[in-house]
């Protein structure tokens, strides 16, 4: 088959609606937040009021280091539990939440974005309180790490030790989203 | 038995592998399992409180017992978003 008959075909055309892409995913693809939203918006039509979105970009300095790029790295089948962990919490404290969460893997360049976090609900207050929630969640306990390279060296850098079973850090995370 | 063992992030850089094939002895728990890594690789101790550890891709406590061919992890302190 010639490329030109194979980039007529009716299946390639740009008008052709995307699949249904996973609502939680870890890996090297840049990230689609309209994707992403269409994901957890299109799912109850009518029934949800309010969407909001968290982008994680990467930032030029950080503990007063000038930062050149960072890379990340995942343990990619048990940060993908650990996501769907973080959907079952969210739901158990505002129900009905819709929520999707995904992060990128590998190099990333300054002002790229490395994480992407949709929530929806009725009303907006509680997509702001989930969606906060969540990415004070992923930073406890998605086995994701990053590594650092800034101007003379480079570091892993290491946050939370990772316990999900943690009440007490489960109550910081709703805490910071319910101030 | 034979366990495989992954490892992350610096806990990788240190030892220098992402994954190493581990002889333990039957009824190991993953706590031992990194006791003996740490014999072998000692700049892993500093670690040794701020370890998470999961086995067959699930969190897992430190006590629990392992079986043959389980994939067992330890992973630094968390960092992503």
């Amino acid at each position: 088959m010639s490329r030109y008959t194979l980039w007529m075909h009716p299946n390639v055309g740009a008008s052709v609606r995307p699949a249904t892409i996973p609502r939680f995913a870890v890996g090297r693809e840049p990230l689609d937040v309209d994707a992403l939203t269409r994901s957890v918006a299109d799912t109850a039509p009518g029934e949800l009021g309010a969407v909001v979105a968290f982008l994680g970009m990467v930032r030029a300095s950080n503990a007063g280091r000038r930062v050149l790029f960072l890379e990340y790295e995942a343990y990619e089948a048990l940060a993908l539990r650990a996501l769907e962990r973080i959907d079952v919490e969210a739901r158990e404290r505002w129900t009905g939440v819709r929520l999707a969460i995904h992060h990128r893997t590998g190099r990333l360049n300054l002002g790229e974005t490395s994480i992407v976090i949709v929530a929806a609900t009725a009303h907006r207050a509680e997509a702001y309180q989930a969606c906060r929630y969540a990415i004070e969640r992923v930073k406890q306990i998605v086995p994701i790490w990053k590594h650092e390279y800034f101007e003379g060296g480079d570091v892993w850098i290491e946050g939370a030790t990772a316990e999900p079973d943690d009440d007490t850090a489960r109550a910081e995370a709703m805490n910071r989203a319910c101030v | 038995m034979r366990v495989n063992v992954r490892l992350f992030a610096r806990l990788r850089d240190i030892v220098g592998s992402a994954e190493i094939p581990f002889d333990a002895t039957p009824g190991a728990t993953l706590v031992d399992v990194w006791h003996a890594l740490v014999r072998e690789y000692p700049a892993l101790a500093p670690y040794t409180t701020a370890i998470s550890a999961a086995r067959n891709a699930d969190y897992a406590p430190l006590t629990t017992a392992l079986a043959e061919g389980d994939e067992v992890a330890f992973l630094p302190p968390v960092s992503g978003g």
